[in-house]
Parts: structure tokens; sequence; C-alpha cells
């Protein structure tokens, strides 16, 4: 007996050929890495939506999850920032424009932008982070009438910490109010220092009409989730991106798992309302 | 096929023919066979082989083998072994990569297993089976390999009629009787079998068995007999008591247990469990609905020849939950409730099904005799209000 086909089934290790087209210095640690797909006729056809992550692979290293930062409207190349926290992501850092990266995906669940439009957006995001919401910033860009204020809050460790920093003129100058706050400031800094959180008071706030973007560590989501919620946000307008260990990306290696979701698939992006029981459970 | 001719009988001395046909059809034939002190699967050419004679008592923490004059074939119930390490290998090759000039390419040569036949499947495997199924090739992404091996299955079930006081089958809705998914069913009955034909490749092994034996039709009220065996068994475990001195019958209670233990996430129980589990993963290894797995590289000198192996991975190991810079389940406690509420409580969410089918091989393997029907009751003795 065998359990009845589905129509879309295919092989969990499914893969595309890319080389690496470009490479940017971002802060220390953390480069961003333009890959171009081999095949023209996967570049044609591979889309993704802002939120979605691929797995990023070394033959012999190992593979890293990796969310999408560039412009779900872009063509050629696509892609991603990392940070060199291990071992497939140290071996990255090494490679250079020409080198093969054989990547799969795109994987996971993406942020509501759809679900958003006619409402106000807080993105608030920590750290690296704010690549992942970097292709949901560009797709609100494109389509800015559709929302209404729309800010990012971003919350560094330190000044040289500041991700993407060159392009917030660029965004601020198509309609995204971007707020930056440090953990730990230095002579160089004359901006706020404290937590994301803090810069919640920054914004003009209906909490009635705004929904929440928001990606970090669990207590940093967890921070601002109340945050949000005393400034009058819904619940049910509230997503968050969640991270667990990932091998497969396919619901099948079970790494990933979290209460009953799996990250892979149920998210990463989940509206806070499903898993909030658990999110409030350490050591889940 | 009229109804009649599904069931015929088979004399214990013809096992052997029926050895002898799935391997002459090409299937490599797998049976319970007595080896390093327990009953375990491996390839089984002689019937002789087969444990006739032999009974396993298990507890928490305890298997032991006995000889039973009285004990037929397959008396005994399971051992640490199940169709996962057959179907899901602990460790298994399922990609090569290969760097010339052009860079990365993928040389994975095309997969083609070999037939596999296996003999003596419970009821309760034979759910696990089907659990495995829901999760390697029941979504949109699958196991290739997996679904190749299922696809050339053949299942020699056998139906139950003695359990251990480990086994709770009975509460998972999982056994004694066998079912689903099997091609033979076998029931013992003296000195031979009731052979249940269930599929069409079932049909044709029988064929080519009443070319070599003599296969006589079971009557009526025969068939009435011998469907009772596995019913009167199922009875008997619901009834059963613990003797004195001897194991506690195991049963589970599987009233709403999904909310239940997901609404006592933080039981006092979690940190009781954790003070005697040792983190062994010893459940994980026998679970035989267990599916994780992480991925290693393996390179030759030259780093340009890469294959890569799938091994079994256990949520009760700190890499099983590691992330960048943190770790989400650091505790035994986390990574205990992690696994039975998953088992539990979340595999019912993510499959439709429990993950757990009662075999109480967890029970058994544990090194200190944990028992997840006890840690559920205990929870479900004192639950949050």
């Amino acid at each position: 007996m065998t359990a009845a086909p589905l129509a879309e089934m295919r092989d969990a290790w499914q893969h595309h050929a890319t080389r690496i087209a470009a490479v940017r210095d971002e802060v220390a640690h953390v480069r961003t890495y333009d890959l171009a797909f081999r095949d023209p006729a996967t570049a044609a056809r591979f889309s993704f939506a802002p939120g979605q992550f691929n797995m990023l692979y070394l033959p012999g290293i190992g593979e890293a999850a990796i969310s999408i930062s560039s412009d779900p409207g872009a063509r050629g190349s696509i892609s991603h920032t990392v940070k060199a926290v291990g071992n497939v992501t140290d071996a990255l850092a090494r490679l250079t424009v020409g080198d093969d990266v054989i990547l799969r995906g795109p994987f996971g669940t993406p942020w509501p932008l759809a679900e958003l439009r006619g409402h106000d957006i807080v993105i608030a995001v920590g750290g690296v982070g704010l690549a992942s919401v970097r292709a949901a910033i560009l797709q609100i860009a494109h389509d800015r009438a559709s929302y209404g204020h729309v800010a990012v809050l971003f919350g560094a460790k330190a000044p040289a910490a500041m991700l993407y920093e060159r392009e917030y003129r660029e965004w601020r100058d198509r309609g995204i109010d971007v707020h930056v706050i440090v953990d730990q400031a230095d002579a160089s800094w004359s901006g706020r220092t404290g937590l994301v959180t803090s810069l919640f008071d920054d914004v003009p706030l209906d909490g009635s009409r705004t929904g929440l973007i928001c990606c970090g560590p669990e207590p940093m989501m967890l921070a601002v989730v109340r945050r949000a919620e005393a400034a009058g946000l819904w619940h049910s307008r509230m997503f968050v991106s969640m991270e667990r260990n990932m091998i497969c990306a396919a619901r099948l290696c079970g790494l990933c798992q979290f209460g009953p979701e799996f990250v892979c698939r149920d998210g990463p992006v989940f509206p806070y309302d499903r898993i909030a029981r658990f999110l409030a459970i350490p050591n889940l | 096929m009229s109804s009649d001719e599904q069931w015929l009988w088979l004399a214990r001395p013809a096992l052997q023919h029926l050895l002898d046909v799935l391997a002459a059809s090409g299937h490599r034939v797998i049976g319970p066979q007595v080896a390093d002190g327990a009953i375990v699967y491996r390839d089984l050419d002689s019937a002789a082989a087969l444990p006739t004679g032999w009974i396993d008592e298990q507890d928490g923490g305890v298997y032991r083998l006995e000889c039973d004059q009285a004990a037929g074939t397959f008396d005994h119930v399971v051992g640490p072994h199940s169709l996962k390490n057959f179907l899901f290998p602990a460790r298994e090759m399922f990609e090569t990569w290969n760097r010339d000039g052009d860079g990365w390419q993928q040389t994975t040569p095309a997969y083609d297993p070999a037939p596999l036949a296996v003999i003596g499947v419970r009821g309760c495997d034979l759910a696990a089976l089907a659990i495995q199924d829901r999760i390697f090739m029941g979504g949109e992404s699958i196991d290739v390999r997996y679904k190749a091996r299922r696809e050339r299955l053949f299942l020699v079930a056998v139906n139950c009629r003695r359990a251990a006081a480990t086994c709770f089958c009975h509460s998972m809705g999982c056994g004694p009787a066998a079912a689903p998914g099997h091609d033979l069913a076998l029931t013992e009955v003296g000195d031979r079998f009731a052979v249940e034909v269930l599929t069409a490749a079932g049909t044709a092994v029988l064929h080519d068995l009443a070319a070599r034996t003599s296969l006589e039709q079971l009557s009526a009220d025969e068939i009435v007999a011998v469907r009772r065996v596995p019913a009167d068994l199922a009875q008997a475990m619901h009834a059963r008591q613990p003797e004195p001195g001897g194991p506690r019958p195991r049963s589970l209670d599987t009233e709403n247990i999904r909310d239940l233990l997901f609404d006592n996430l933080e039981h006092p129980r979690w940190a009781d469990v954790a003070d005697r589990c040792l983190s062994c993963a010893n459940c994980t290894l026998v679970c035989p609905t267990c599916f994780c797995s992480s991925v290693t590289e393996v390179t030759d000198l030259t780093g340009d020849a890469v294959a890569r192996e799938r091994r079994w991975a256990s949520c009760f190991t700190l890499e099983h939950s590691q992330m960048h810079g943190a770790n989400a389940r650091p505790t035994t406690a986390s990574r205990y409730r992690q696994w039975l509420t998953h088992k539990l409580a979340g595999w019912i969410d993510q499959f439709g099904t429990s993950g757990c089918t009662g075999c109480g091989r967890c029970i058994t393997w544990c090194p200190v005799g944990i028992d997840i029907t006890e840690e559920v009751a205990a929870i479900r003795q004192s639950p949050a209000p």
C-alpha cells in the first residue's frame, strides 16, 4: 500500500547551480552575495516573496538557511546577506566572484504584504534580522501608495553594525520612515541608544490600523510584541519570523520544529496569534 | 479470487517455501532472529533461523529472552529493530558531487534498490510504516529513496497472540491485529499458519507457493476462529491487571491528549523526568516513527569528490536544536518535553495522527526505564489549572 501521490510531489533535494556575481562588504563579518543562476531558464522562472529563504550549499562544507534580501521584482541575480557565524557561513566568506554556490529554494512563508495593504506598518528588527525584511521594504517602496505610514525601527549592537546604512537615504526618499538605535554607543554616535522597543516612542502610532513585522532574537521579538500591544496594535496584525536549526527545509528532517510547527514550511513568518502560546514558553 | 480463497493453511515446515518464493522473485528477505541477546531483523534464508520457541520478557529498561517449549515461531513481540531500520536506514549516502573545470556537478547515481520482503511485521509496526509514509511521501517534498524502497516492499505480517507488559498498541488503536498495508497476514494456530491474502502481490506469491507445497483452504468456521486470535488478545490487553511481582501492563489514556500536553508545557513533571533522563537518545533510535535526520558531508582528500550522508538525528542531542549563537533546547527537561509532546501532541497537528503506535520500545530500551505512559499519566493526574 502506498500513500496517494500528490500532483506536486518533488524531490526534497532539488537544487539550482549559481555563481557569485558580486560580493559587497556590509558591516563586520557580514557580506551580501549576489547569486546568478547558471541556467537561464531557471533565472527567468525563479521567483520569491519577501520573507522567504534559500538553502545555500557548498559541497563538502554544508548548507545554511539564508533569507533572500534582494528586490523581488529584480531579475538576473538574487541577494543574500550573510553573517559569518558558523561552518558554512565562514566558508562562504572565503568565496569570491565566479565561485559556485548551490541553491535550493525558495522556502517558507512570506511577510503578509498584500494583507497589510491599506495599513500603517511598523517593521521592528534587530541585527542581521534587517536582511530578512530588506526585500519587504523594497517591495513596499515599489507599492508605496498602498500603505499608510511605514516605519523601520532598527536596533544594532553598535554604530559599526549599522547594516545597509548607505541605503537608508534612498529608503527615506521613497517614503519609508527609518529610525535606528544602538545598544552600545561610541564616540562616533550621536543618535539614540537603547533597545529597539524605545523607537516606538518616535513614530506616530494608531494601533487600530497598524501591522507589525518583526524579526530578531526571541526575547527581542517578545519585547517588541509587548510594546506593540501597549501601543494598541492587534495580535492579528502582528507577524514574527522564527529561527530554528534547519537541514532539509522541506519538512522532512524534523530539526526546525517549534511546538507543532515546522519553521521551514509553516514559517519562518508566523502570525503572532498562531504561535503566541509557544513563544511564551522558554526553551521550546 | 473469492473470499474463502483468501485464507489458506501453511504448515510450519512449509515456511521455508515462502522464503524461497520471495527470494526467487528477487526479494531480499528479512525476518526476526535471535542475535546478540535480542530478537532483531536480519537477512533470512532459512526458516530454521526464525525464533521458534523464544519469547521476550520486557519491562522498563528490561529485555530478556526466554525459551518456552509452548511458544510458536512468532510469540515474541518487538525487538529493537523496526521497519524504519530498512525503509529509513540510520545512515544513507543520498547525493554525490564532483568538482571539475566547470564547477560542481551533481553525480548521484540512479537509485534502484532491490525489493525487500519482511517476515513477521506486527500491527504496531505496520501503523508506524503508515505514519512514516505520511512523513516521507505524504507532502509536497518527498524522500525519493524512501519512496523507491517503499514501492518495492512486500510485507508478511503476523497477528500477535501474546503481548509484552510494555505493549500498549490497544491504547493507540494500532494492534494487536495486523493492519494496514501488508500483503499477507499469518496467524499461528498449533503447528501451522493461517495465511490471509490481502493484495495482488500477495496473491502472486501464494500462487508460486502453491506450486511448492499444498495449501488447504480454511473453512468458514476456521476463519472466524482465526480472526478471533488477535481480537481475544486485544480484549485481554484491555482487561489485564498487574500480577504480584510482575511488570505493570501498560496502557495510555489518549483522551484529549494533544491539549493536555500543550496546556502543560511548564508542568513540574518535565523537571522530574529530566532528573532521571540521561538524554541518551535510545528512545528515538528504537522508535519506529522518529524521523529526524541531519546531513554529514563526506569528502575525499582533494575535496573535489563529496558524498552526502543522511543520518538519524535525535532531539535528545544539543546538535538537534543548535542555532547561530544559541541553543533552542539547552536542558534535558526541554529536550524530553520536545520528544514526548512532539510524539503525542504536535504530531497530530503535523500529520493527522499520533506519532506513537504503542510498541513500547522506548520503555524497554530506556536504560533507566522511563515510561512514556507513566509520564503522561503523571501530568494527567495533576494538570495545570
